[in-house]
């Protein structure tokens, strides 16, 4: 009964190691590019719910309503007037302007909010539900509900929309995507606001289920890095399905060998699937 | 006289570092058809590139419709009335044959002042092998097919001048007459082409002028009528 709950836990804080992954692997699917920066902006956006809006007086709701316009639009501004002039020159160069930001944001985060740890107090946090002598963390089931969501909003904006369609096929040649009258630049401006955007729907499930720190950015990174890689660069599916992995992953090494042991196993699980599938779970399947 | 649609005055264009285009100069008319020949490494396809706005670092003048259009960047070009039909096809992979037309569509839809010619069943009227592969991924269909979607998809962004990199390059010729016959058809309706062919006999048989480029340059330029098979092949070959 005890494994059951371990698994079905995994599950649900894999929706959320979704959510975290999917922001990385879309602006890597478009760009080509490794957003250094990305775990920070989903810490941004926690941070802004947690020291700003909810000591406002504004429900979380609410509040999670304007970090994820806030974080789209923080994400557009990024990669038009940082990010974007360093591409097309290399691979170094976005890797460092995205390293630089994120070393940028991590300091303003300590100046402005200190380093204390911070969490987003919430009745959520201690709820849960019976189901058949197991209790479900209610915030937990709250991740996997909003990260199969955020999934299915993704799919349909990218194969049932003009702009999915245009950022698919700048993501497949940019070169020919200019030959449709599409200006790449503007597709990867959209397509880092979309995924910082995520990145704030990421920030208000962290705040409420997990403590942060201003540092905590690069730790998400970590997580979003492996799931993305888990999962098959470029894939949405797979990312989702490399979070539940790595969530599963990590509980059941905590549960087994004790909780110091839960990053561990993560990374050795990543690694053994790495060596026999190096593209992934589910990579992409076109060329 | 007649107003020239696109005109061409000693242009130099590089390929990465090399010298591809040196001082090239051409005149086309509304309507009418030229022909771009010369053997590989002749400076075809950066010419295209050039026209197109893919490449920027190109001098020389090139003015379409009576505007210098040098380093305008080709997504503005295509708003402008220049599509280009790339060598190889460049099918999206990733999207099916029909979403391959709708991302042309869905721009040219975003610029509601400009009247509305090509749609995509007209597209799939005139390429009628298209329609049975519409929900096919753009890499799951014949290289003929490709090429129907690459110029259907250039129809869709409305074009006054049609660029085609190798029309007829690896295909079979049932296929290239097929094709040869839809861009009578399109050329019927008034659309300027400019082409690229490797097959000399078919560039003189469909097109008005033909220029003939060797290392760049413009070896031989005239009338497709005036020009016999034999000072063609002795121009393309240098």
């Amino acid at each position: 009964m005890q494994l059951l709950e371990i698994l079905i836990n995994g599950l649900l804080v894999g929706g959320l190691y979704g959510i975290i992954g999917l922001g990385l692997s879309i602006n890597f699917g478009t760009m080509r590019v490794v957003y250094l920066v990305h775990g920070d902006l989903i810490v941004l956006g926690a941070y802004f719910l947690v020291t700003i809006l909810v000591p406002a007086g504004i429900p979380p709701l609410g509040a999670a309503a304007i970090v994820v316009p806030v974080l789209f639009a923080i994400g557009w501004a990024l990669q038009r007037f940082l990010v974007g002039p360093s591409l097309g020159r290399g691979v170094l160069p976005p890797l460092i302007v995205t390293f630089g930001i994120s070393t940028v944001l991590q300091n303003a985060l300590l100046l402005g909010a200190t380093a204390d740890a911070r969490t987003l107090q919430s009745s959520l946090a201690s709820a849960g539900i019976s189901l058949g002598g197991l209790t479900v963390s209610l915030v937990r089931l709250l991740d996997f509900a909003v990260g199969l969501a955020c999934l299915g909003l993704l799919f349909l904006l990218l194969g049932r929309t003009a702009l999915g369609r245009a950022l698919r096929a700048t993501s497949d040649d940019s070169e020919t995507a200019r030959l449709m009258a599409i200006d790449p630049r503007r597709m990867y401006a959209a397509a880092a606001g979309i995924a910082a955007a995520i990145g704030g729907v990421a920030g208000v499930l962290f705040a409420l289920t997990f403590t942060f720190y201003p540092s905590t950015g690069p730790e998400m990174l970590l997580v979003a890095f492996e799931v993305v890689v888990v999962g098959g660069l470029g894939s949405l599916t797979g990312t989702f399905l490399g979070g539940i992995v790595l969530a599963m992953a990590q509980l059941l090494g905590a549960h087994f060998f004790g909780p110091s042991y839960a990053l561990v196993t993560g990374h050795l699980v990543v690694f053994g699937i790495l060596l026999v599938r190096p593209q992934g779970l589910l990579p992409r399947t076109a060329p | 006289m007649t107003e020239s649609l696109l005109r061409v005055e000693g242009l130099f264009a590089s390929y990465g570092q090399l010298q591809a285009i040196r001082g090239v100069s051409f005149d086309v008319e509304a309507g009418q058809a030229l022909a771009v020949i010369g053997e590989n490494g002749a400076g075809k396809t950066t010419l295209f590139h050039s026209l197109s706005g893919l490449h920027g670092t190109t001098t020389g003048d090139v003015v379409f419709d009576g505007e210098h259009i040098r380093g305008v960047p080709a997504h503005e070009l295509v708003r402008r009335g220049i599509a280009l039909v790339p060598e190889g096809r460049r099918i999206f992979p990733s999207l099916t044959v029909d979403e391959n037309l709708r991302v042309a569509e869905d721009q040219h839809r975003r610029r509601p002042h400009r009247a509305r010619r090509w749609t995509r069943a007209r597209v799939y009227e005139l390429f009628p092998d298209l329609v049975a592969a519409a929900r096919r991924g753009g890499h799951q269909i014949s290289g003929g097919q490709q090429q129907m979607l690459a110029i259907g998809r250039a129809l869709l962004s409305e074009p006054r001048l049609l660029l085609l990199d190798e029309v007829s390059l690896g295909l079979s010729p049932a296929v290239v007459k097929l094709l040869y016959q839809a861009l009578a058809a399109i050329r019927a309706e008034g659309m300027t082409l400019v082409f690229v062919e490797q097959s000399v006999p078919q560039s003189l048989a469909f097109s008005d002028h033909l220029i003939c480029l060797h290392k760049g340059t413009v070896r031989l330029a005239g009338t497709s009528r005036s020009q016999s098979l034999d000072d063609v092949r002795r121009a393309y070959f240098g």
